[in-house]
């Protein structure tokens, strides 16, 4: 069960808002509707204000997360392993220091930086970036 | 050179033993060795004697058979049936029978035992059967055709076999006894009174103490029996049953030692005096003793095998402990069940003569062993009994715990230490303690490891619970350390945990973090920054904090921490619907209300269950619907139900003695009142309550973490039961309480609970866990011990003044509601939930 990366750095991304920082909850995940060129996607976004702790040690440091705290991330809000959209609503933690999300459902452990699940090495969730513009959310998709 | 001819080995009778030696020769690799021949009496292959009386249930000779002509031409065994041995030559080395002479290197004796009948005059009148064969039982079967009554002599173990066996044939059945009682060999004479009480209700006729004089012509039927005091019984049939001789006659004609009263004499590896012949099973005469087991007869088989090829075992006696159904009767007996062959022994005894159930223990001079033990009415009893007699375990400090009925004082089960090395763990796997030792001694050093090496737990998955137990005790025990941390976010077990919450009044999961988290995990340099937490430790802590403060777990603070059903308030299926269950406290509701929930569930689709805690279950709500529903329920006069938390769920009652002529308690109202005071209330995981308002128990009350059952004088209260995958019984905990009472026990019991319990373990596995275990709860709990009760009852009653319903507390708080949109950005449904139909209703697709 291989879900493709979907193609994060092409040039015909570009970025669009999405909500604003008071559709979000800290720590912890809603769901937002976007529109791309593939079609429409469900993402979940998770607010972690101030940014996760940053490892230190540059070799478990994902290029995402390197120097700098991370606030905001995009990930597919679809449960591959149920097919429900629920991710979401599931539990934000940190394992080893990696911002992670538990399924609801089934309780695998997503990676919020690369969508990698701890528990499956060969599914991996989509994400995307996204950022804050003054209180808005923006997303590059 | 020539292939040297074999030797031949002859074996004598082909019943349930002669087989299984035949079957160990085979095993044994025998047949490359030897030429084997077979002799059997009978026509039939051996059969399982042992289920003998299914043959009159419907079973035929060939359901019985232990094995087929074919596995004997496969090893190229010679079977000569119903050919019998009628001499053995010692001399010229060979056996006769009616066909010829066969010449023997080695010769086993499997010649078993004949049934004995008393020397009567009369006792060779035609209808008088015995009942050992199959042959037996085609005659009894046909002289039933024409009786109309039928009596066995003999009260034992194979008399009763007989007379249910005579009774399945529709006759009037009796069992004449000579000893005063049933069954002496096993059971006392309180034993064999209930027995004779279960017997008789089923319509048998039993006479003990009597001793039969003479059979003469009957005038009413075709025998008469005449006893000893000239009374008499008539009967169309008669089964002798009187006990088994041993079929030693070959070996007595052929000067073989023959002990006293019968039996072929062997020594350890089952030699007769003749080192050519050995002899196994019921003709065979161990240690001055016969063995009229099948068990036994097995052992020597195997040692006998093994004694034809030089090898080196040896029958060293066999336990006669038993446990058989007769005539749907249990009876049960360990060691030295009577007591008389231990000096000093000492005795407990439970009789319930309403429930029909005896138990006996016999116990060492010390205390400390159990040498024998009696069981009539109920063989639950008989493992744990057979571990600690077989074992040698130290019992209990109270003994007759182990024989009081489940439910009340009943003893705890054993625990890891106490298991013997042969005790199963896993039944899936078959693995024993002994081989999750050794993979703990093979260097497996956590669970997950022993469950790779063993794979115990890997079924079924009904161990997990001891095999974690066991592997904990066993690694301690070997001193390494048993990482007990919650999570890698607090080196704390959840009761540590849950003390520092409690005495330094924090209040939030940041500030715990702050104070107590541990930096591992979260690099090697200098951050001193608290981690996030994660899905172990954030709802164990949610639950920790709601259960000593109650504050809504709605509350900013909170929310994150909790599990989705928590956040939502509502629990979450596999399409990411929801489903809904508003209290209906103690299952009463008004028709008011039930055409409200029966009008939601329409307005909003939804499909309709009743569940097993007597409410009504409307699933397939949309995340979005959800404030929706909840403000019609509310508005209805309905409540949030807690079906999501870990949390007090539902109180079931039955309908009690407002209606129902048995009540002898208000039951659904004591349910309505105990659902009232304890909703809301978050533990380590569920509590299910019942209330039954008499002993009928119409409430399942004692499968519930807290039952209450009405008396004539209050309540009586028990605890840590559980339904489940592993069911328990709930344990009685204090008896005719008032109200008052009642409340205030409860109250200790589940903050006590609260305080010292794992993060999701339910009543019945704490209890099972709790050092001292039931006592110890009552002396904290009833007598106070550790002089905690007032705070218990303090911190429940802080509980209690600070419920409100969350529901009613999240839709009058637009920042709360906006968490139950499907998207932030959207107001479309999620398109991806498609339902279907069934049955008239809704389901996902």
């Amino acid at each position: 069960m291989t879900i493709a990366s979907a193609a994060a750095n092409t040039m015909t991304q570009t970025w669009q808002r999405l909500c604003t920082r008071a559709d979000l909850v800290p720590y912890s995940g809603v769901a937002a509707w976007l529109e791309t060129d593939a079609g429409p996607v469900q993402v979940a976004l998770f607010y972690l204000p101030g940014g996760a702790n940053p490892p230190q040690s540059a070799a478990q440091t994902p290029p995402s997360l390197a120097g700098h705290a991370q606030e905001l991330y995009a990930i597919d809000h679809r449960d591959p392993f149920s097919g429900a959209n629920v991710i979401a609503r599931g539990i934000v933690g940190d394992l080893q220091g990696e911002p992670v999300v538990a399924s609801p459902l089934y309780k695998q452990h997503f990676r919020l930086a690369d969508g990698r699940c701890l528990e499956d090495d060969s599914v991996r969730l989509r994400t995307w970036k996204v950022s804050f513009k003054g209180e808005e959310v923006w997303i590059q998709a | 050179m020539n292939t040297p001819v074999k030797p031949q080995l002859i074996v004598i009778g082909n019943g349930m033993v002669g087989h299984h030696l035949v079957e160990q020769l085979v095993e044994q690799g025998a047949t490359e060795r030897y030429a084997i021949t077979v002799f059997g009496e009978e026509r039939h292959l051996a059969y399982d004697r042992v289920h003998l009386s299914e043959y009159f249930s419907g079973r035929d000779a060939a359901s019985l058979a232990l094995s087929t002509a074919d596995y004997y031409a496969e090893h190229g065994i010679e079977l000569r049936l119903h050919e019998a041995v009628t001499a053995i030559d010692r001399e010229a080395g060979e056996v006769v029978t009616a066909q010829g002479r066969y010449a023997y290197d080695r010769l086993v004796l499997a010649t078993g035992s004949y049934p004995f009948v008393p020397p009567i005059p009369g006792n060779d009148r035609e209808g008088c059967l015995v009942y050992r064969t199959l042959e037996d039982l085609d005659a009894i079967r046909e002289a039933a055709e024409t009786a109309t009554t039928g009596v066995v002599v003999g009260g034992g173990l194979l008399g009763l076999e007989a007379a249910n066996a005579l009774r399945g044939l529709d006759l009037d059945t009796a069992v004449v006894e000579f000893a005063p009682r049933l069954m002496p060999m096993q059971v006392d004479s309180e034993g064999g009174e209930l027995l004779r009480e279960k017997i008789e209700a089923l319509g048998v006729q039993v006479l003990t103490g009597r001793a039969t004089q003479e059979i003469v012509d009957g005038e009413a039927s075709r025998h008469r029996m005449v006893f000893q005091d000239e009374k008499v019984l008539e009967t169309d049939l008669i089964v002798f049953s009187a006990g088994i001789r041993p079929r030693d006659e070959l070996a007595r004609d052929s000067g073989l030692e023959i002990g006293e009263r019968g039996g072929v004499v062997i020594d350890d590896s089952c030699l007769t005096s003749d080192p050519a012949i050995l002899a196994v099973g019921e003709v065979a005469l161990w240690n001055n003793s016969i063995f009229g087991l099948v068990a036994p007869g097995y052992q020597m088989a195997k040692v006998a095998a093994a004694t034809l090829l030089e090898g080196n075992e040896a029958f060293k006696g066999a336990d006669m402990s038993t446990k058989l159904k007769l005539m749907g009767v249990d009876v049960g007996s360990i060691g030295d069940a009577h007591g008389d062959r231990t000096p000093g022994a000492r005795q407990f005894r439970f009789l319930d003569p309403l429930k029909q159930q005896y138990r006996k223990l016999v116990v060492s001079s010390d205390g400390k062993r159990l040498v024998g033990a009696m069981l009539v009415g109920d063989n639950s009893y008989y493992d744990t009994l057979l571990q600690y007699y077989a074992n040698r375990i130290e019992l209990p400090e109270d003994p007759a715990s182990l024989i009081l009925p489940a439910g009340s004082e009943a003893a705890p089960a054993l625990g890891p230490d106490a298991l013997p090395a042969t005790a199963t763990i896993c039944s899936c796997h078959n693995v024993t303690k002994a081989d999750v030792c050794s993979a703990i001694d093979g260097g497996a050093v956590d669970l997950g490891a022993v469950k790779g090496e063993t794979r115990a737990s890997t079924g079924c998955g009904g161990c997990a619970a001891l095999l974690k137990t066991l592997v904990d005790h066993e690694l301690e025990s070997r001193g390494v350390e048993v990482d007990k941390s919650i999570c890698e976010h607090f080196h704390y077990t959840r009761q540590e945990l849950y003390d520092i919450v409690r005495v330094e009044g924090i209040k939030t999961f940041s500030e715990l973090m702050e104070k107590h988290g541990s930096k591992v995990g979260h690099g090697l340099g200098s951050s001193s920054a608290p981690g996030l937490g994660c899905d172990i430790c954030k709802p164990a802590v949610a639950s920790i904090l709601a259960s000593c403060f109650n504050e809504p777990i709605t509350d900013a603070a909170h929310i994150p921490l909790q599990d989705t059903n928590d956040t939502f308030m509502a629990n979450m299926q596999k399409n990411g619907t929801y489903s809904v269950v508003p209290r209906i406290a103690g299952g009463e509701i008004t028709p008011d209300k039930l055409v409200v929930l029966g009008q939601v569930a329409q307005k909003y689709e939804l499909y309709t269950k009743i569940t097993g805690g007597q409410r009504i279950d409307l699933f397939g709500a949309r995340l979005e619907d959800l404030p929706a529903i909840w403000g019609e329920l509310i508005e209805a006069g309905f409540e949030t139900g807690h079906a999501y938390g870990k949390s007090t769920r539902t109180v079931k009652s039955c309908v009690g003695s407002t209606w129902c002529r048995y009540g002898v308690q208000d039951s659904v109202g004591m349910a309505i009142r105990l659902e009232d005071r304890y909703k809301g209330l978050r533990a380590p995981h569920k509590l299910k309550f019942a209330v039954s308002g008499c002993a009928r128990e119409c409430a399942e009350a004692q499968s519930k973490d807290v039952g209450v059952i009405a008396t004539e004088n209050g309540w009586n209260l028990y605890v840590c039961g559980n339904g489940g995958m592993r069911p328990r019984h709930a344990e009685l905990f204090a008896t005719d309480l008032s109200d008052e009472e009642l409340f205030r026990t409860i109250d200790r019991f589940l903050m006590f609970y609260i305080r010292t319990a794992d993060r999701l373990q339910r009543t019945s596995v704490w209890r099972e866990n709790l050092e001292g275990g039931l006592d110890y709860l009552k002396e904290v709990i009833l007598e106070d011990s550790l002089g905690i009760n007032d705070e218990l009852e303090r911190q429940m009653q802080t509980v209690i003044d600070a419920y409100q319903c969350e529901w009613a507390n999240a839709i009058s708080d637009p920042e709360k509601l906006k968490r139950f949109r499907s998207f932030v950005n959207d107001a479309r449904p999620d398109p991806d939930i498609i339902m279907t139909s069934e049955r008239g209703q809704l389901r996902p697709a």
